[in-house]
């Protein structure tokens, strides 16, 4: 343990000094809104900010999950399907509980959602760890899993949310409180909650650690089994948070529920300033990461210059010039 | 007449050689489909299902076996395993890309098999003898002709389009082709890839930069939902059609119940499989000719004939 502390002082003294580099994904994210002003004096519109935030919400709230597994050295490329898989089930649970349980039915169903995502996340996790296979391909193999999954339940289609359901529960996407659209609320508490564990926790230290030296920490006394399980089985409840706030919106799980995700939630933790290669997370990097996703998406869409063949490939350079950016100011 | 004959004979010596293996001495029509991935192949699998259930039923010297498979390589494995271990009469294919199938269909064909193409045709045409597929240019052009009339002739108009696609391409021409010289401007076009999300997302995104819409246009009802939900959401009241495509059971339940906004829609019926399985057993059993081009039209769903087109337990 004290191997542990003096390993990780100067870490944290550096934290508290100004770094371009963890400024990086702030800077870029007032960048873009500059720019959008520019383009478009409607972007700045509290509607419009207020519907970008709002959205990249699921991306977010992934991604601070996600932040865990990657400082801690892994990856998960299942989330997306994840998030059909477990916006399936919920529906369905909630669907069924209707009739006896009444409005009841929709905790009731949240409840089912993070049990479920806890779940997948440990099966996650102990296949990497326990079964020793590499990250990318485990999760490759769950993702494949989780998304036949939904394809089952829905027979290839769509699984709606009962009738009697969906207005009481659109709020929890649609619904504000104190002028905060509620999914921007959860996300925000879901940061919080994830930037205390990671830098404020025994457990956060040694998710950095067991990233950025497997064998230091194993010799160190840190069990890299238990650190990198409980980073997916975070994730699995990140999943599970962002599927509760999922299932409202369009009131339907679907069979390209959450397509691709995945590549988002990795791409807006990797602006965000988390090294790829583990050993270091910024869970507020991400959250900036995950709204500079959303917002030059939209950018896309309020502005006149890009014809609509090429946005993907404006997006992808805006992407690396942002990776740039970052890695130039080092 | 020549070909039809042919291929009877063909049936006929088949029947004699699977006749000494097995006493009943049944006509196999093979069904290949993908395997229900989005919306619109699930339904392909629900009626292609219907239709085996129906057929094998009704003649019971015909039998139809329906196989999924989930990609193109899938689907030519799916072809060998089908014809290796019997004699078919007839193959009823709705191939998963034209290049990698038109062999592998090719090789069946010179077994002497009745070749069905549905929707998407194969790079050589002489190898079907039935190609049966929805009008993707009536889909877009019916859609505008509606908007005109409705809008009278002229309105600002978004349109969400899919993957870009041959499909996607044609009902987008179909459309700009049918406005072209009205008062009907399209403010905007993007790709939202047939996905709710994208296109709940792509849509917001049009409210904000466009403060009055006429109407919009989603190329697909998928995209319609996620449409459908902004709209509510910005509580605005200028939109006052908002149209999508394909015949999904909401969109059609929506048209049946005389909704405002969505009051009509044009069909690409993924029951057209069924039609093309009908037709199959129909030239196999009744000798009655079907060799030749089907276009299924997209006639607009109105009030009036939805029910034609509304398949309650269908998952799309």
């Amino acid at each position: 343990m004290t191997a542990l502390t003096q390993s990780t002082a100067p870490r944290s003294e550096r934290r508290y000094q100004f770094s371009w580099a963890d400024a990086g994904p702030f800077l870029a994210l007032g960048a873009l809104l500059v720019l959008g002003f520019l383009i478009n004096q409607d972007f700045l519109s509290a509607t419009n900010l207020s519907n970008v935030i709002t959205r990249s919400a699921y991306v977010a709230i992934i991604a601070v999950g996600a932040t865990f597994v990657i400082s801690s050295g892994g990856l998960d490329l299942s989330v997306g399907s994840m998030v059909a898989f477990i916006a399936g089930i919920t529906i369905m649970f909630m669907n069924v509980m209707a009739p006896t349980l009444g409005l009841w039915a929709i905790p009731a169903g949240m409840a089912i959602a993070v049990l479920a995502g806890l779940l997948c996340g440990l099966a996650n996790g102990l296949i990497v760890t326990v079964g020793k296979i590499e990250p990318f391909i485990a999760t490759l193999g769950t993702m494949g899993i989780f998304r036949a999954l939904i394809t089952y339940l829905t027979n290839g289609g769509t699984i709606p949310i009962d009738k009697s359901l969906r207005e009481a529960y659109r709020p929890v996407y649609f619904g504000t409180l104190g002028g905060v659209p509620i999914p921007i609320l959860i996300s925000a508490v879901v940061a919080v909650l994830g930037a205390f564990v990671l830098y404020k926790t025994k457990y956060g230290r040694k998710c950095a650690a067991v990233g950025a030296n497997e064998d230091v920490a194993r010799y160190s006394g840190i069990s890299v089994i238990k650190t990198r399980t409980i980073a997916y089985v975070i994730q699995g409840a990140c999943v599970a948070i962002a599927a509760i706030c999922y299932v409202p919106r369009l009131g339907a799980a679907t069979v390209t529920t959450g397509q691709l995700w995945e590549l988002q939630v990795i791409t807006a933790v990797v602006i965000g300033g988390t090294a790829l290669r583990g050993g270091k997370g910024r869970i507020w990097g991400t959250i900036a990461g995950a709204v500079i996703l959303e917002l030059i998406a939209n950018l896309m869409v309020l502005s006149d210059f890009v014809s609509e063949y090429l946005v993907a490939a404006v997006q992808g350079v805006i992407i690396i010039i942002a990776m740039l950016v970052q890695r130039f100011s080092k | 007449m020549f070909n039809r004959k042919w291929v009877a004979a063909v049936a006929v010596g088949g029947l004699m050689v699977a006749g000494q293996a097995l006493a009943a001495d049944k006509k196999v029509v093979a069904v290949s489909i993908p395997a229900a991935d989005h919306g619109w192949t699930a339904g392909v699998v629900y009626h292609a299902q219907a239709a085996a259930k129906e057929i094998n039923a009704a003649f019971p010297d015909v039998e139809v076996v329906v196989k999924t498979s989930p990609s193109a390589a899938d689907q030519v494995s799916a072809l060998e395993d089908l014809s290796a271990s019997r004699k078919l009469d007839a193959l009823v294919i709705l191939p998963y890309t034209s290049e990698e199938l038109t062999q592998p269909v090719k090789a069946i064909k010179d077994m002497g098999t009745f070749i069905t193409v549905v929707d998407r045709g194969l790079t050589d045409a002489s190898v079907q003898d039935l190609y049966l597929a929805g009008d993707n240019i009536a889909v877009g052009a019916n859609t505008a002709k509606f908007m005109i009339d409705k809008l009278g002739g002229k309105g600002d108009v978004v349109v969400l389009r899919g993957i870009p696609t041959v499909i996607d391409d044609e009902r987008i021409k179909g459309f700009q082709d049918t406005i072209k010289g009205t008062g009907i401007k399209v403010l905007d076009i993007q790709y939202a890839h047939w996905n709710s999300d994208e296109a709940f997302k792509l849509m917001q995104d049009y409210l904000a930069k466009y403060p009055h819409i006429d109407a919009v246009w989603a190329n697909d009802d998928d995209m319609l939902l996620g449409v459908l939900e902004a709209v509510k959401q910005s509580g605005r009241t200028d939109i006052k059609l908002a149209l999508g495509g394909n015949g999904m059971k909401d969109i059609v339940k929506k048209v049946i119940d005389g909704d405002a906004m969505t009051p009509v829609e044009t069909p690409y019926p993924p029951s057209m499989i069924k039609t093309a399985i009908y037709m199959t057993v129909a030239n196999l059993i009744g000798q009655a000719p079907v060799r030749g081009h089907v276009k299924l039209d997209a006639p607009l769903i109105t009030q009036a004939n939805a029910k034609e087109y509304y398949f309650p337990d269908s998952p799309f």
